[in-house]
């Protein structure tokens, strides 16, 4: 399944007159005869928070690898707020904060000393560099921690450190490898809230596998696969693309809960009933209840099809329970996506 | 310039805390000093010699020690930024990647700089002993800080290959060992049976020895201290290469 780009197609037709903060185009990465990265073309803009998405090995270690200058490209280009990462990759690299994959540290300084050192690389001196390493200490909560050796942090507070290093000059573009990964929820959830608290003012690209965050935090996800972007748009629209997206959830009851699937079987917008559960009425009972969901005939008939049962059950005197669509899941998505690729 | 003198300050005053903030430079200082002043006076018969000078009894054996020692000090350089996986921070920094290892280099000898000074007392001794000339002290003493960052500046080249500190150790010992062999007479000899004399000179010029035992001497010549330089070149170059090979 090769999606068309909607991001990037509207992008080419009416090419903006500013460029992008990320622009890459043609990227390629090979490992020997392995293509890790397979000829990938996509432009964040400012203000964006982009979520990468993909299974273990797909490439998107590598990509954020060629964006930040570590790796380079076999072939294609990679544009940073308009200065080439091959051609001037000290400017490029001024303008973005990375924090690589499992946060490495110098496991012999102090969470102090590795700031210093950071933002002596930065170029920070005198009171900017104090200024800023505070300001790192203070967004990423590493205040207790500030004179402690980095071998003796937990796993949350090395990730933090190593977060504060890539924000220490204040870049307009943060990349992100797997932030979260190997966090306790808690922490991760602290991470999302500082990508989200972030995201207001940069353009940050970020990978994960968990999906819960790209629809927490993300204004846009591409998912990539086997090296190749597989889908790109914002949550909402990936999540459209479920299978069961549109689907509306019912619990009728009713004097009988197989006679309520066969009536909403025979609307004129439904295409299949699916049953989760029917309870059929026991002596004495009068009623029956039919838990399931009904697809519509398209993805534009939810609406229509929401109409009919209503009325179907106004008139039959069903009584509604429960009735909403479903958004689609975008692990399912994932999955469909990343699956049939193979 | 400023940026480059202030991307390598930096990288040199880590690498340098690194060193003393762990046992690891102390541990090789240390161990320097005892067996460096031990052979000058158990084997080098310092107190007997009767020559008030440091060539046999105390330079002469250095380059046993810097064999082992200096590769200690020079194989975290870069193997340890690997095993980390640090290099990725410090190479999406914006510096170059010469300044990386220029400042590493700089605080590797700097420990050799420390070490050697610290022998300083054996000097003392001599000056205690007899009337030594201090031409030779000092030219040794350049020739030996010389032939430690050779030593330091090949095992940096080759940590820059592995990700592991004791194969960079290991192979920077056989390195090292290897350029000192060179240019021994019992090792001249097998070789003049195989090859040409002019084939086997280009080779035992090679030697750190022979340069080494020249500055011991007190005989300062330029082509001994550019045979130095030439080696630490060669070395950090080759770092640069392996650095490059592992990002493309």
């Amino acid at each position: 399944m090769r999606e068309t780009r909607e991001g990037l197609s509207r992008a080419s037709d009416q090419r903006p007159p500013r460029h992008q903060m990320i622009s890459v185009e043609n990227l390629t990465k090979r490992f020997g005869t392995k293509l890790a990265v397979n000829d990938i073309s996509f432009e964040v803009g400012k203000g964006e928070v982009l979520g990468f998405l993909g299974p273990n090995g797909a490439g998107k270690s590598t990509t954020m690898r060629m964006i930040t200058g570590y790796f380079e490209p076999s072939a294609g280009s990679v544009m940073i707020d308009g200065v080439s990462m091959l051609d001037a990759p000290r400017l490029a690299k001024e303008k973005i904060g990375y924090l690589p994959e499992n946060a490495p540290l110098y496991n012999d300084m102090t969470v102090l000393g590795f700031l210093g050192f950071s933002a002596d690389l930065r170029g920070l001196t005198g009171t900017a560099r104090s200024a800023a390493i505070g300001r790192a200490l203070e967004t990423c909560f590493l205040e207790p921690v500030r004179n402690q050796s980095i071998d003796t942090l937990s796993k949350g507070y090395r990730h933090r450190t190593c977060l504060a290093q890539s924000i220490i000059h204040d870049p307009e573009i943060l990349i992100l490898d797997e932030p979260t990964d190997g966090l306790d929820p808690n922490q991760k959830a602290e991470v999302r809230n500082l990508i989200k608290r972030m995201g207001e003012t940069r353009t940050i690209v970020f990978s994960t596998h968990i999906l819960e965050e790209v629809e927490a935090a993300c204004t846009r996800a591409i998912i990539i696969d086997q090296g190749k972007i597989v889908a790109d748009g914002t949550p909402d629209e990936l999540k459209s693309r479920a299978v069961d997206a549109g689907a509306l959830e019912v619990r009728i009851q009713g004097p009988s809960a197989s006679a309520i699937r066969e009536e909403l079987g025979r609307l004129s917008c439904t295409k299949t009933v699916t049953t989760n559960s029917e309870h059929q009425p026991h002596e004495g009972e009068e009623s029956g209840c039919f838990t399931g969901s009904v697809i519509p005939k398209g993805k534009d008939k939810t609406a229509a099809l929401t109409v009919e049962i209503n009325d179907l059950c106004r008139d039959r005197g069903f009584r509604i329970e429960e009735l909403y669509c479903n958004p689609g899941r975008l692990d399912d998505v994932f999955r469909s996506i990343t699956q049939t690729a193979e | 310039m400023d940026i480059a003198f202030r991307n390598i300050k930096a990288v040199f005053r880590r690498e340098l805390s690194a060193y003393f903030s762990s046992p690891i430079a102390y541990t090789i200082i240390v161990i320097f000093l005892l067996v460096s002043t031990g052979f000058a006076f158990w084997v080098g018969d310092l107190w007997d010699f009767g020559d008030a000078s440091l060539t046999w009894t105390f330079f002469f054996f250095l380059p046993w020690f810097f064999v082992v020692l200096a590769p200690a000090v020079g194989m975290r350089l870069w193997a340890d930024e690997h095993r980390q996986g640090t290099i990725e921070l410090i190479l999406t920094m914006p510096i170059h990647t010469w300044h990386a290892i220029v400042g590493k280099f700089l605080a590797s000898v700097l420990v050799w700089a420390i070490a050697l000074l610290l022998t300083w007392p054996i000097v003392w001794t001599i000056q205690f002993l007899g009337d030594p000339d201090m031409g030779p002290i000092l030219s040794g003493y350049l020739g030996s800080f010389l032939f430690a960052s050779a030593c330091v500046a090949i095992s940096m080249a080759i940590s820059a290959f592995t990700r592991s500190q004791i194969t960079c150790l290991l192979i920077s010992i056989t390195v090292c060992l290897g350029l000192t062999l060179l240019g021994y007479p019992q090792i001249v000899e097998q070789l003049m049976k195989m090859l040409p004399a002019n084939v086997v000179d280009g080779i035992a010029d090679l030697s750190l020895m022979s340069h080494f035992l020249d500055m011991t001497k007190g005989v300062l010549v330029f082509r001994d201290i550019l045979y130095f330089m030439s080696i630490i070149v060669v070395s950090l170059v080759v770092t640069s290469i392996a650095i490059r090979a592992k990002r493309s």
